[in-house]
């Protein structure tokens, strides 16, 4: 750790004239004047200043920075609501065959049918797990896949001559809920949740009207709880005639267990990176794929994938279609993981990785019950909630939890959400750790609770053993300095 | 079953866990779900695989596909084959890079956010801007966010976007606007350009914006300067829709006074893949720095006085601002962008301006040598950087089929999008096709005339 802490360059600080990094061919046919193919004044003055290191510099540089980060190939990532699974090597390897990574987009259809044909029964599968009559891969992110499915519900309420303009969420909502919301030029309509972070029906009644286009629901909820109306949920809602929209951030609970078709939702989104196994890039690239039920099929945006039998084709000519969401078909070599993950599992597979989703996740709650406190004293799903210290120690906070953390090797847990829990700890230890980790993370976790009361400044003072402590984040934002600026 | 290698519970840990719950059974676990609502049998879906079975049935599949490197590929339109040094798979495969989440927590986060500002800063010299985020989803979505910026920091709902913009990325607009009521226009395209005068008279106090592609969708180099003069006497933003690699030579959207750059990250480092995962791009001037979407990575300091990175401006972000933000965009490509950075790391200036020199070079070989065939001829007049337009004597499908049945991948042909453009064919020619393939592709061409 010494060593790391002595600090990095920046490339550009590495960088001396003439130095190469990489090794073009010569240029094998005639060399004509640029000025002569292009007018002088539609060319740059001045070349953009751009590092010049060698291969070598290249390699030690990011392998340096490699160094100075921390994924779940490292350890124990138990980030509630982000689900930080392991992400299977195999997945890497079935994505980057070359007849899979080296097929442009817009080559004819008969020359990647292979490709064609895993997107066909990926969307298929989705579908099922879902369960909805159909399903688009086009949405690159779980945001994006909210944008989709909206824009779905508009049109489809447009086509039936309806202008609904508001969308309910609940106050535990994720941000991206009540964001997408406005980015699709709907309100939101924002109710209170019962303590346990259920909907509160009477609440939801008040809500809903003929102006309501949709209900945005997470479930399990973001307190990691069951919706245990679901089903009065769902008909409160239709009754009104709005439309039911699942975000899948929690899907991780229920694969093979329940379907959000069966409870009554209308449009979900999943999100491949989190409970399909693909990695998370440390910020992307996801997949957000959307299902629908039958109603919404028209709505789907452009191309869909079609299969007469023989043959996988594009089909743009879909008069009611939302339009195009992206510049092609979505994040491909994404769902290449997610479907050879899904082939892996299969259905009882599947299932027994919720089952152990929630099996650990209630382990860690139980285990933690005496040195934090549990707002909720009930069976948890995927995750669990703690709302800070069970015994507050002066001037520790939660953020300093979750810096203490760090010291002992883990990636905290997700802290300060959902809003509606003070000081929120969630913990989501996904069914791909061992007892024993989870064992070591808890003993750690009373170990931090005892600190906090016996040597508080040592945890308010955390991090200590980290290649930076705390970063001053205030003057970041005031006096932004977001990119390189030679002396 | 009796287990799965990515689930290391044994029957024991499992029943140790529930003993420490309190349950008997997982089953109880559950008992919050509605019996209504439970599925009743198992999700049809296959039956399980070995990862030897998997590998081999993705292989399978692969195999059904031509790919570049078995066919020399003449296309781009939004995707291009460069070539990609073996440093960007070997780095952005380091797992502490892709197994890693969102930066929340910078601390041990310090390589993926220094990658990203570095990034960042490349991307700020490629366009002369001030400020680049760390991506958005891909080249279309960029233009969309580029557009609701427009609006946004202008108050107006006018939008003009030129024909020569891709026609995905209109299309992609065009979802966009239609739920804000934005009135999109479109600029007419004449010989291969965006037409000037049209523009002009179009432009008027209510425009927020005037989006123009350049080397725009059929390849030509725009003039792009009179463009941004005319929307700024309105008080509108200039969008510049760019291919990085073309920066290397080509004017600056900082030097032709655009306001916001975005376009296709695609081309530096990272592999065609179908179509995704792209890398969407946005820098823009200091002053709309905090209407920006997406993460930003700044630097700073820590306790100790040691330099660090992290997430800042956040107070844009949909976890902060929810219904208020800027943007509801979350996870972006994050990955992709680190990609980007290692091969403009290898590239450096150098090599950057080698592959656009080559690109610039070779496609000009190709248009000149196809042009000069009997019955094929250049469709426009303009300058253009590495795709060109040529008007074929036959059906541009049928050439596409008889070149495919040669091994060659040919260039897109317009009919595809637009019935009136019949008999072209949109080329593409990078660095890594070889003169041998070029003169092959002008052999077979002149042989089908």
């Amino acid at each position: 750790m010494s060593e790391l802490r002595q600090g990095k360059p920046v490339i550009y600080e590495l960088s001396r004239p003439g130095r190469i990094g990489c090794d073009l061919p010569a240029l094998d046919v005639p060399e004509q004047e640029v000025a002569a193919l292009v007018s002088e004044h539609l060319l740059r003055s001045v070349p953009p200043n751009l590092p010049q290191v060698s291969e070598v510099d290249v390699v030690r540089h990011y392998i340096g920075l490699s160094r100075r980060n921390y994924g779940v190939d490292n350890g124990f990532y138990p980030l509630g609501s982000c689900t930080m699974k392991y992400n299977p090597k195999i997945n890497e390897d079935t994505a980057r065959l070359a007849g899979f990574s080296k097929i442009h987009p817009l080559q004819p259809v008969d020359t990647v049918q292979g490709a064609l044909s895993v997107l066909y029964e990926l969307q298929t599968y989705l579908a099922q797990i879902a369960g909805m009559d159909g399903c688009t891969l086009q949405p690159v992110a779980g945001a994006h896949g909210e944008l989709t499915g909206l824009k779905l519900i508009r049109a489809y309420h447009h086509s039936r001559g309806e202008n609904r303009t508001k969308v309910i969420v609940p106050d535990s909502a994720h941000g991206t809920n009540p964001a997408t919301a406005t980015a699709c030029g709907l309100e939101t309509v924002e109710i209170k949740s019962d303590p346990d972070g259920s909907v509160n029906l009477e609440a939801l009644r008040a809500a809903v009207g003929p102006d309501t286009a949709a209900f945005m629901l997470t479930n399990p909820s973001t307190l990691g709880l069951f919706e245990t109306k679901i089903t009065e949920i769902a008909k409160i809602t239709h009754d009104a005639g709005g439309l039911l929209y699942y975000d899948g951030a929690n899907a991780n609970a229920i694969l093979g267990i329940t379907r959000p078709g069966d409870m009554g939702f209308d449009v979900v989104h999943f999100n491949l990176h989190k409970t399909f196994s693909t990695p998370h890039g440390g910020g992307g690239p996801g997949s957000g794929p959307v299902g629908v039920k039958a109603k919404l099929l028209p709505f789907l945006p452009v191309p869909v994938i079609e299969f007469d039998g023989h043959r996988y084709s594009l089909q743009y000519d879909q008069p009611q279609s939302i339009g195009k969401v992206h510049s092609f078909y979505g994040n491909f070599a994404v769902m290449l993981r997610a479907y050879t993950y899904i082939r892996m599992m299969g259905p009882d597979g599947l299932r027994l990785a919720s089952e152990d989703a929630v099996l650990n996740a209630n382990y860690i709650m139980r285990s933690l019950a005496e040195s934090y406190e549990l707002p909720f004293d009930r069976h948890c799903m995927h995750e669990c909630v703690f709302a800070g210290l069970k015994e507050p120690a002066p001037g520790v906070k939660t953020l300093d939890i979750a810096k203490r953390i760090l010291d002992y090797g883990y990636h905290p847990p997700t802290i300060y959400f959902p809003l509606i829990v003070h000081d929120a700890l969630m913990i989501e230890p996904t069914e791909t750790e061992s007892k024993e980790t989870m064992d070591e993370f808890i003993a750690v976790m009373k170990k931090i609770a005892q600190e906090a009361l016996e040597s508080p400044e040592l945890v308010s003072n955390a991090p200590h053993t980290t290649v930076v402590r705390r970063l001053d984040e205030t003057t970041a934002a005031r006096k932004p300095v977001v990119r390189w600026k030679d002396k | 079953m009796a287990g799965h290698h990515y689930l290391p519970n044994t029957p024991a840990d499992r029943q140790a866990m529930l003993k420490t719950i309190g349950v008997q059974s997982v089953e109880e676990l559950f008992a919050d779900l509605p019996a209504d609502i439970r599925l009743k049998q198992p999700l049809e879906l296959p039956p399980a695989v070995s990862e030897l079975e998997i590998l081999r049935m993705m292989q399978e599949r692969a195999g059904r596909n031509s790919n570049v490197d078995q066919f020399p590929c003449f296309l781009g339109a939004g995707a291009y084959d460069h070539f990609v040094p073996s440093v960007v798979s070997h780095l952005a495969g380091r797992a502490e890079f892709y197994t890693a989440y969102t930066q929340y927590q910078p601390e041990i986060s310090q390589g993926g956010l220094q990658a990203l500002w570095e990034y960042q800063s490349f991307m700020c010299e490629l366009t002369g801007l001030d400020v680049s985020n760390a991506s958005l989803y891909d080249g279309a979505t960029a233009t969309a966010e580029a557009m609701n910026l427009a609006c946004g920091v202008t108050g107006r709902k006018k939008v003009l976007i030129s024909a020569g913009v891709h026609p995905f990325y209109r299309q992609v607009v065009a979802t966009y606007a239609r739920d804000f009521g934005f009135a999109v226009q479109v600029i007419p395209v004449v010989q291969g350009k965006t037409a000037a005068d049209e523009l002009i008279t179009l432009v008027d106090d209510e425009t927020a914006t005037v989006i123009l592609q350049t080397p725009n969708f059929y390849g030509i180099i725009e003039d792009m300067t009179a463009f941004g003069e005319a929307v700024h006497r309105q008080g509108g933003l200039f969008v510049a829709v760019v291919n990085p690699i073309s920066l290397a030579l080509l004017q600056s959207p900082g030097e032709y006074g655009a306001d916001i750059a975005v376009g296709e990250g695609q081309p530096l480092g990272l592999g065609l893949n179908f179509g995704g995962p792209y890398l969407g791009f946005m820098a823009v001037r200091e002053k709309y720095m905090r209407r920006m979407p997406g993460r930003i990575v700044g630097q700073t300091v820590d306790i100790e006085g040691r330099r660090g990175f992290v997430l800042t401006l956040q107070a844009r972000e949909q976890h902060i601002r929810r219904e208020k933000a800027y943007s509801n965009i979350c996870s972006n490509e994050g990955l992709c962008a680190v990609m980007a950075a290692i091969y403009v790391s290898a590239m450096g200036r150098e090599g950057l301006r080698q592959v656009a020199n080559s690109c610039l070079q070779k496609a000009h070989y190709a248009a000149q040598r196809i042009a000069a065939l009997p019955g094929y001829s250049l469709a426009h007049t303009g300058p253009f950087f590495h795709e060109f337009v040529i008007k074929t004597p036959r059906p541009a499908s049928e050439i596409n089929s008889l070149l495919l049945a040669k091994g060659i991948i040919g260039g897109l042909d317009l009919a595809t999008l637009e019935a009136a453009m019949a008999d072209q064919l949109l080329f593409c020619v990078t660095e890594k096709r070889t003169s041998g393939e070029i003169d092959e592709l002008v052999a077979v061409l002149e042989g089908l005339k």
